[in-house]
């Protein structure tokens, strides 16, 4: 009984100091996020009237900076800002006139589509090229693997986006994206179609950081006691590869790949404007330009909440791989 | 191993050129600061602002080296003073980071208790958000002058001076020679300075150069997006995005200023790379 109780509070101390550092985490954005689009632009009355601002009389301003809360305190800004955003309040679209919520809903799920894809492309050629490059350091190959990840790293999502588009529409007169945008459900292929070359660009941005921590991580591994051990007992080559020093170099490649997929939410941006896809990041940058800040305010949390919820996902997967984390 | 020996005695510079990718990349970046040198001095073959009705969308030339774009313009010079307006910007927002970021983490590091709660905490909540995120959103409420720009990305970039700063100093705090200077009765900034400051040097020199790549691609990114450098001036993400329309008729467009950007990207990196093999003991003796 008394082991099962230490255990108990052990686990539950955890969960007391991940879910507090989450809180805290997001209490910090929040803030920040508050800060630099309330405090600093000052005025939501010009951004949303702009120079027709002028026209109005000093008795109909006071009255619209009273309805949209801007005669308040900041404290009680903040607060009446969170407490509508955490029972789903998250604002008009002054523009459309729809609820920030009801646009999240339809975006939210095409950048998480985009971004598990690209996760996905970004760890198959990362850890192949990685392993390509650790099977024989030095080597010609070796060079090829880490010229592929500087040039990676180096060559910018939009620069990549915009070569393909370029070379897909004007040499194979090919470009699905021309089209109206289709979900999964509505239209697999054309959906497919449409996420595939966003998809690779962000692919390859993951690709580079993964590739290079594969690489050093397997370098690592293969000198270990225990790989020698394996090999020194017979078990064949590529079972060693992949059982023993694969096995045991995945967890820097798991939160490798867990800051890349956060990282890659701010790709999105970019590459959702190129390929005219509806997602989160074109409703940041769309609300950005029509000035409209709630919806920044809003969808812009909503990206600190999904970073947060990868980096508690990344932790678990974390633990699953390695049994020593008990 | 006689090798080792006089290594011992010559200073990081003579590891820095030993490793192939840091001279490689010095070069590169050398050329690339040339340039805009150049250009800030207004030594370009043509006025990157002259537009030229007569050659409109021309290729490669003598006398237009990167050819022309749609308002007649010389992609040469405009690809060199955006350049030039990429690396201002990089280096102003990469000392607003490390001079902010510096101090807080070594503070944080060397106090501890609740500053060090309260800097790190921050750090963590600016960390957890992607760069060009953060940067849109401050921008967006600035303005998109350079300074604008450059300011925004110094603030999505302080937490990472903050933790390259603070870790150093944790490790170091506790060290023998540091708990003598205390005893020995040394003031706190005397300890900071001239014991401490010099062990997170290293890592610090490496990640400044880490940082101007990822300004460098941050800043294309915002004006890619129009939220940075605004025509007519010239700037490389601009460039680009102009080139989106004009790329099947024009490569030029498209080519150079990308791989100018890609040039520079690459050439900080191998510094850093050159930079980390120089000062790292671990990695010199291989």
């Amino acid at each position: 009984m008394q082991r099962v109780n230490a255990l108990q509070r052990f686990i539950f101390s955890a969960v007391v100091v991940r879910i507090s550092t989450i809180a805290t985490t997001l209490f910090g954005i929040s803030v920040f996020v508050f800060i630099v689009l309330r405090v600093i632009p000052g005025n939501t009355i010009t951004g949303a009237f702009g120079i027709e601002t002028g026209v109005l009389t000093p008795q109909q301003i006071a009255e619209l900076r009273h309805y949209y809360g801007i005669d308040q305190s900041l404290l009680s800004q903040y607060f009446s800002w969170m407490g509508s955003f955490l029972t789903g309040h998250l604002g008009f679209s002054f523009s459309t006139g729809v609820s920030v919520l009801k646009l999240t809903e339809s975006a939210l799920p095409v950048t998480i589509e985009l971004a598990l894809i690209g996760t996905i492309l970004g760890v198959i050629m990362g850890i192949a090229v990685g392993m390509f490059s650790a099977s024989k350091p030095g080597s010609f190959r070796d060079f090829g693997g880490q010229l592929f990840g500087l040039l990676a790293l180096a060559i910018p999502g939009f620069v990549l986006s915009t070569a393909i588009v370029t070379i897909m529409a004007n040499i194979f007169h090919y470009f699905p994206n021309g089209l109206e945008y289709m979900t999964p459900w509505r239209d697999p292929w054309v959906n497919f179609q449409q996420m595939m070359f966003p998809g690779l660009v962000l692919g390859i941005a993951v690709a580079a950081p993964v590739m290079r921590t594969t690489r050093s991580a397997l370098l690592e591994t293969v000198d270990k006691d225990f790989v020698r051990t394996a090999r020194g007992k017979g078990v064949i080559p590529r079972k060693v590869q992949m059982r023993h020093v694969l096995r045991n170099s995945l967890i820097p490649i798991v939160t490798m790949t867990g800051i890349q997929f956060g990282y890659l939410l701010g790709g999105a941006v970019i590459v959702e404007k190129i390929f005219a896809l509806p997602g989160m990041g074109r409703q940041v940058l769309d609300a950005i330009n029509k000035r409209e800040y709630a919806t920044v305010q809003s969808s812009v949390m909503i990206f600190a909440i999904m970073f947060v919820t990868i980096n508690v996902l990344t932790d678990l997967v974390y633990r699953m791989i390695d049994p020593r984390i008990k | 191993m006689k090798k080792t020996k006089e290594n011992a005695t010559k200073g990081g510079f003579h590891y820095y050129f030993q490793s192939k990718s840091g001279v490689i990349g010095a070069v590169l970046l050398f050329l690339m600061v040339a340039g805009s040198i150049c250009a800030a001095f207004g030594w370009l073959p043509h006025n990157p602002l002259d537009q030229n009705v007569d050659h409109i969308l021309k290729g490669p030339s003598g006398k237009f080296w990167f050819g022309t774009d749609q308002f007649g313009r010389d992609i040469f010079s405009r690809t060199l003073d955006g350049m030039r307006r990429s690396l201002t910007v990089s280096i102003t927002s990469v000392s607003i980071a490390a001079l902010i970021g510096i101090p807080l983490g070594i503070l944080g590091g060397y106090l501890g208790r609740w500053f060090d709660v309260f800097v790190t905490r921050m750090s963590d909540a600016l960390f957890a958000f992607p760069a060009i995120l953060l940067a849109l959103a401050i921008v967006s409420s600035l303005g998109t002058a350079w300074y604008d720009t450059a300011i925004s990305i110094g603030i999505v970039y302080t937490p990472i001076f903050i933790r390259v700063a603070r870790g150093p100093v944790l490790a170091t705090k506790e060290a023998d020679y540091i708990k003598v200077s205390r005893i020995l009765g040394y003031s706190s900034p005397r300890i900071l300075i001239k014991h401490i400051l010099p062990n997170v040097t290293a890592p610090i020199v490496v990640q400044i150069a880490l940082s101007l790549s990822w300004a460098i691609l941050t800043e294309s990114g915002l004006s890619f997006l129009g939220l940075g450098t605004q025509p007519p001036d010239a700037s490389l993400g601009l460039m680009v995005s102009d080139a989106q329309s004009l790329a099947a008729l024009a490569w030029w467009t498209l080519v150079f200023p990308s791989l100018f950007i890609t040039i520079v990207v690459v050439g900080l990196n191998l510094v850093g790379d050159g930079l980390r093999d120089a000062w790292d003991p671990a990695r010199r003796s291989s």
